[in-house]
């Protein structure tokens, strides 16, 4: 980041006092009974029986082009759900996030479905992720070589329920991957699949950190921050504890965690 | 620890941007960035959901597909499904019941039917519309699509599903004496009318039950309660002589009953104009006008808040 000089940070993202708040129906504390939810129901009050889960506790950050930023945090402390707010998926209860362009998720798990064939799954996903008809069929091939799913017989022709559980995560890291975006985000997307797909796997991220103006990874695996990352944004019950340079965080993060 | 929190300022980093202490509004403004997931104009939001249409088109039958996949008799039951529908409700409305008053069974068989499959093309648009949003939580956390893709695809999904059943009520009609005839061909545009007014149906449902997931409890007795008014299984002006006028024209002129009516009008020879309420056509356009564009804006009003849980 030093080598940066400083006429080159453009922002591509930026949020500014970020809240995010998840509603639960009928996860309210107290009995669980048919009466309880009755006299919640006959209570004034603007939600009944909603319980809110306040995901993120107003956030600010810059994200500039050429970026990698990694987001560190235990779990449940709100590291996808910032992922999906930057995405504009969830709806802000406070505060905005400005983007470059349209950022993405990298995945495309639930626009699939297990009944259908893998060759289906493969244009259903595509189509999903807003590739054209055209572009599927370009890369369709490529996207069948690289799951490596017809390395064992032709798979891809028998629904997608008959896979093994490494099988599925390998087409949809495939599918998912085919696609070139301008904010790239990935959620712990590289835990899946043999040794052999995890290297080629990798490869296709940094492939895919070049294309991308900015690039955000959720990991719980250090070392994949380390080597991919040039600054990390810690959060811990929602809020940001620490944004610099990834040495430095994960130093705190370590001391943290007690490693 | 948290003195690095609230600041709302960069990066802890040595370099000092030129940006700094601008506001994250001005920073936007200066760089051309735009809020993330903001509602786009009615307009753009017309052209993204045509840039989808493939996609639409795809989900929808990946979802017919998908349904009748793990059964043995596969893609039969598409036709199985309405054919038994309408066997139970002649069962017990044309024979145990007797509701075939003023009609020969030559009529009385494909009218029914007719009846039954029309309104389950509604139904089921409803009621997939009410789980389109909230059942779908995790497509709509995942990836970007104008959220209308979802309820349109699924009124679309029930519009192929009731192709599938349209074999069958050829073959009843023509089994009790309507052969194919030039008045057949009203058939498409009253399925077009028909499925703008339920994707319009689908629409608002998708918004009011991606609010109140309740509504998917509540709306298999909403829609019962439509199908015993709006004549399924009955003739309306026939069964309420008695009663006043004005009961028998509200419920002729609500729209389950007036699709029903003009596709009976379309496939039963016996069944003439005479049973059709006045202006009935324009009714129709009315009716699928109305619900197709009010539903679509309605949906479009709330499409930013799509995924909150």
């Amino acid at each position: 980041m030093a080598e940066q000089t400083i006429d080159e940070r453009i922002p591509t993202v930026v949020a500014d006092e970020l809240h995010i708040v998840y509603r639960v129906n009928g996860a309210k504390t107290g009995k669980g009974s048919a009466t309880a939810a009755l006299s919640r129901i006959l209570k004034r009050g603007e939600e009944r029986g909603v319980r809110k889960v306040h995901a993120v506790r107003g956030v600010s950050f810059v994200a500039y082009r050429g970026e990698a930023i990694g987001l560190i945090g235990s779990n449940g402390s709100g590291k996808s759900t910032l992922l999906r707010a930057i995405a504009g998926l969830l709806p802000a209860e406070e505060g905005k996030v400005y983007t470059n362009g349209q950022p993405s998720l990298l995945g495309v798990n639930a626009a699939l479905m297990n009944d259908l064939t893998g060759e289906r799954n493969v244009i259903l996903g595509g189509l999903a992720m807003g590739m054209t008809r055209e572009q599927i069929k370009e890369r369709y091939q490529e996207i069948v070589d690289f799951s490596g799913i017809n390395e064992k017989g032709d798979f891809i022709t028998l629904p997608m329920r008959t896979y093994s559980s490494g099988m599925a995560a390998r087409l949809r890291f495939s599918i998912a991957a085919a696609k070139d975006h301008d904010v790239l985000m990935i959620d712990e997307a590289l835990a899946t699949g043999d040794r052999k797909f995890q290297k080629r796997s990798e490869q296709r991220i940094r492939e895919l950190r070049k294309e991308a103006g900015t690039v955000f990874l959720v990991s719980h695996n250090n070392k994949s921050i380390r080597d991919t990352c040039d600054r990390v944004l810690w959060l811990e019950r929602g809020e940001l504890r620490m944004d610099g340079p990834t040495d430095e965080v994960l130093k705190e993060y370590e001391k943290f965690t007690g490693k | 620890m948290s003195e690095t929190t609230h600041d709302g300022t960069v990066a802890v980093s040595a370099s000092v941007p030129p940006d700094e202490g601008m506001t994250a509004a001005r920073l936007a403004e200066k760089y051309g960035l735009t809020v993330s997931g903001a509602r786009p104009s009615l307009v753009e939001y017309v052209r993204q959901l045509w840039d989808r249409r493939h996609f639409i088109l795809a989900f929808s039958r990946a979802k017919l597909t998908a349904q009748y996949s793990q059964a043995k008799l596969g893609q039969l039951w598409q036709v199985v499904t309405p054919l038994l529908n309408a066997a139970v409700y002649f069962f017990i409305f044309g024979v145990i019941l007797e509701a075939d008053r003023g009609m020969s069974r030559e009529v009385y068989i494909p009218f029914l039917v007719t009846g039954v499959f029309v309104f389950t093309f509604t139904q089921s648009s409803v009621m997939a519309g009410v789980r389109a949003i909230s059942g779908n939580l995790g497509l709509v956390r995942a990836l970007h699509f104008p959220r209308a893709s979802l309820p349109v695809s699924f009124a679309l999904q029930q519009l192929q599903q009731l192709l599938a059943s349209m074999i069958v009520l050829f073959a009843v009609t023509a089994a009790f004496g309507s052969y194919p005839d030039l008045s057949w061909a009203l058939i498409v545009p009253i399925l077009v009318l028909q499925f703008l007014f339920n994707t319009g149906l689908a629409l608002i449902m998708a918004r009011a039950g991606s609010k109140t997931p309740d509504l998917a409890q509540l709306m298999p007795f909403v829609m019962r309660t439509w199908m015993y008014a709006s004549g399924v299984m009955f003739s309306i002006p026939i069964m309420l002589q008695d009663k006043p006028d004005w009961m028998g024209t509200v419920l002729q002129w609500n729209p389950a009953a007036i699709y029903m009516d003009l596709m009976r009008f379309a496939l039963i020879d016996g069944y003439g104009s005479e049973n059709l309420p006045d202006h009935v056509w324009a009714a129709a356009g009315g009716w699928a006008l109305l619900v197709a564009l009010g539903g679509f804006v309605y949906f479009w009003k709330a499409e930013e808040r799509y995924g909150r849980g």
